[in-house]
């Protein structure tokens, strides 16, 4: 049979003549790779560009039209030593990136008009305690205007509308007393010059727009990074399928080029992309990721298979009812959107914490202004004090408390293994009191391991795992990892459904069923022991062996258990597997909450019942079992091997093999609030301590201007204190 | 103070000027890739492909 890989999905036309391709590109960390990439690729003839884009681990790559194959690249990078995957970028990374550039472009216009605005302000601040004519001050004064009032407009964008969304939906946010306060400062200051004052804001007015851009920046640059990764864990999940084109003819296509009624071959140890059934073949198929189960269900025609199912021993031809990502039980997704809609209440600290501030500094600078005219002042300076009121209490530290902490650790967790999903799944995190595990895939490894390898002969060990190299069984591919063989034997036969056999030095040699190789009678104490082991045997000429293979617990699951105990974090594990296999795991690991044979709804109402009750819960799981209840917990984690599904609803993503991730994540969450909430009281301690000065009529433009950045730099100094996480986990 | 006719003017101009700069750098994308960035500047240049053959 012919099997052809065909990319062209992801080719697209890049001006005259000239193709582009987008590639995902795993393992690029340093500028070696960087350049060993960019000189191996422009190597080959006709391409014109091959630039590696190192923050979001990407290559473009752009050719002569037709004159090469897009899976030529793959190969070169993987003689390389990367593996690399077509990307397509998605129209929500898209509207991030363009979102965060437009975001840059305000900066820089508030930056420049803050720079030349300080320089016309610094000689009036000066002279006015010396010989400045007012004939000059006042020309200074309207070049700052000049300069002020269009950048300004065009830079507080973001701010105005934000603040407009929230008045027409007849609530309040952040952007309102910041909108406020700029367009007060700026209308007064012009109203101010017109009468040759001696004061004006402009300087106050575009800093503080400055400041604020800074933070909404470094806000908007962390989601766009999370989704430029996500998009990337997408592309390298490589959801590919083998789509016949012709009768006895295949092509590895992307999934989203698979569309319902089309036939795919899924070979033995594949994973299945789509939803269909089986139309010819028999095989026994892997649902653990779907069901949580982790016995083998036999597939023979007319059997249903769904998207994440492993197949196991023989080949099958399957008719594809539903492709993509789409591909999912009715009930999973009816049951995820009910919970992702609970979840979208949830109020972020930001927000909370500008509900309670707006009406406060607004009825201060009201009262502020009433209290100057009983007292005898008149309405225009009343007014003037009530806007530096404004101006001075503008929450300048207090749009930079939240995100530069949230920058800062997501950067940690980062180094530590963690990918956020969602940018207020810190503060969440950080409360979580109560961890539910999934067993399958999460508190285990995805991949077989062999449990009894330290019974067998070395030698006979590595003839074994050289033996399995011949085999797509999934159990030999996790004896020969094991083994870790790398040259399989010349002339090794596989016997569909029962094992792979050679001749070594005269002896014939056997991996696979009992029965294949004879040795039914060493099934004793092993098997029993472990209930979800699948045992195979190698025999070579006379002599038996049996391996045990099953799903190892991650490295350092007991110490993570101990540390989370430690922590005074509630642990519970609610698995959909069989009740034997999750007591042993529970067993091992000194768990003694522990549910078998949950079926996603259960996980949802124990999820629910621990709500009610005032718990805070943090999910973690793989399976697409487990998208529902990622969803309906408080904040969720999925490990990086997990369904497509689940990935995209966790909040966030652990990378490799050790759990140790989960507790380093919860330790950086939970420091980074104490930040934030720190950051959130030196922002008001000093508002109390500002507040009063400007209420007292006697501030300055350079106060103002003083105590405005020191403010904003003593709440990004302290920010900067959540990336030195410990490491330690114990 | 006659200097400040041509001192004020020749301020702004620099000041547009470095914004002009800036955002033109931002359109060709050089904020794209930060840290790949950093690492070029102290990239080894290429060898060159055909050394020509000098003397």
């Amino acid at each position: 049979m012919h099997v052809t890989r065909d990319f062209s999905h992801y080719v697209r036309a890049a001006g005259e003549g000239v193709q582009h391709i987008d590639l995902a590109v795993e393992g690029v960390h340093c500028a070696g790779c960087m350049a060993k990439i960019e000189r191996g690729l422009s190597a080959i003839p006709d391409v014109t560009l091959a630039r590696v884009n190192l923050t979001d681990r990407r290559v473009a790559l752009e050719w002569k039209a037709g004159t090469l194959d897009p899976s030529r690249f793959i190969d070169r990078l993987e003689e390389l030593g990367y593996k690399a995957y077509p990307f397509e970028t998605e129209s929500a990374e898209e509207a991030e990136v363009a979102e965060s550039r437009f975001l840059l472009r305000c900066l820089g216009v508030a930056a420049f008009a803050t720079m030349n605005v300080m320089m016309l302000s610094i000689p009036v601040w000066s002279g006015n305690v010396s010989d400045m004519l007012p004939e000059q001050r006042d020309f200074f004064h309207w070049l700052s205007a000049l300069i002020a009032l269009p950048a300004a407009a065009y830079a507080g964008q973001p701010f105005f509308r934000s603040a407009w969304r929230a008045l027409s939906n007849k609530t309040t946010n952040m952007d309102v007393p910041i909108s406020i306060g700029v367009c007060l400062a700026l209308g007064m200051s012009v109203v101010e010059t017109i009468h040759h004052a001696e004061h004006a804001y402009f300087d106050a007015a575009i800093m503080l727009l400055t400041f604020l851009l800074v933070g909404r920046f470094l806000d908007q640059n962390m989601r766009r990074r999370t989704r430029a990764v996500a998009g990337n864990l997408a592309a390298l999940k490589a959801e590919t399928a083998a789509k016949f084109v012709g009768p006895d003819e295949i092509s590895q296509v992307p999934v989203a080029a698979i569309h319902p009624g089309d036939i795919v071959l899924l070979r033995p140890g594949e994973r299945c992309a789509v939803d269909g059934t089986v139309i010819e073949g028999r095989s026994e198929i892997d649902q653990s990721l779907i069901t949580g189960e982790t016995l083998y269900v036999t597939a023979e025609q007319g059997t249903p298979v769904y998207a994440g199912s492993m197949n196991v021993s023989g080949t099958l031809r399957v008719r594809v009812s539903a492709a993509s990502e789409a591909t999912l039980l009715a009930e999973i997704t009816r049951l995820l959107d009910n919970a992702l809609q609970a979840r979208s209440r949830y109020m972020r600290l930001a927000d909370r914490a500008s509900r309670l501030y707006a009406p406060v500094v607004h009825a201060t600078a009201l009262i502020t202004i009433l209290g100057w005219v009983i007292a005898g002042a008149s309405w225009h300076d009343a007014i003037v004090v009530g806007v530096a009121v404004l101006i001075i209490t503008c929450p300048c530290a207090l749009g930079l408390a939240i995100p530069t902490v949230q920058t800062v650790a997501s950067g940690a967790m980062f180094k530590s293994g963690v990918l956020l999903n969602s940018g207020d799944a810190i503060e969440r995190l950080a409360e979580a009191d109560h961890v539910i595990f999934d067993k399958t895939g999460t508190l285990t490894l995805p991949d077989l391991e062999v449990m009894n390898a330290a019974d067998i002969p070395a030698d006979i060990f590595d003839l074994a795992g050289r033996l399995a190299l011949s085999s797509h069984h999934p159990v030999a591919a996790a004896v020969a990892q094991a083994a870790g063989a790398k040259s399989p034997i010349v002339g090794a036969v596989e016997e569909a459904g029962q094992g792979v056999r050679a001749t070594v030095d005269g002896a014939e040699i056997r991996l696979g069923r009992l029965s294949f190789c004879g040795a039914e009678a060493l099934v004793t104490d092993v098997t029993c022991l472990d209930p979800e082991a699948s045992i195979v045997a190698f025999s070579k000429g006379g002599e038996r062996f049996i391996l045990s293979v099953r799903q190892g617990l991650r490295p350092d699951a007991q110490a993570v258990i101990a540390a989370l105990k430690a922590r005074n974090i509630g642990i519970e594990i609610l698995s959909g597997d069989r009740e034997p296999a999750v007591k042993a795991a529970a067993h091992a690991l000194a768990i003694p909450e522990w549910r078998a044979g949950v079926t996603p709804a259960d996980k949802i109402a124990r999820i629910e019942e621990l709500k009610r009750r005032g718990v805070k819960v943090l999910m973690v799981g793989d399976g697409m079992n487990d998208a529902p209840s990622l969803a309906a917990a408080h904040v969720s984690m999925s490990p990086i091997s997990a369904a497509h599904l689940s990935q995209a609803t966790a909040d966030l993503v652990f990378l490799g093999r050790p759990l140790a991730p989960v507790v380093a994540a919860i330790d950086s969450a939970r420091k980074a609030l104490h930040l934030m909430r720190q950051n959130l009281w030196l922002a008001i301690g000093y508002n109390v301590l500002a507040g009063p000065v400007a209420i007292s009529g006697v501030v300055t433009p350079l106060i103002a201007a003083a105590a405005m950045s020191g403010s904003s730099i003593l709440v990004m100094l302290n920010s900067l204190r959540a990336r030195s996480a410990s490491r330690e986990i114990v | 103070m006659e200097i400040l006719v041509i001192l004020v003017p020749l301020a702004l101009a620099l000041g547009g000027a470095g914004l002009v700069a800036f955002l033109w750098s931002l359109r060709s994308g050089q904020y794209d890739d930060l840290d790949g960035a950093a690492w070029r500047a102290i990239a080894d240049d290429e060898p060159p492909q055909e050394a020509p053959a000098k003397r």
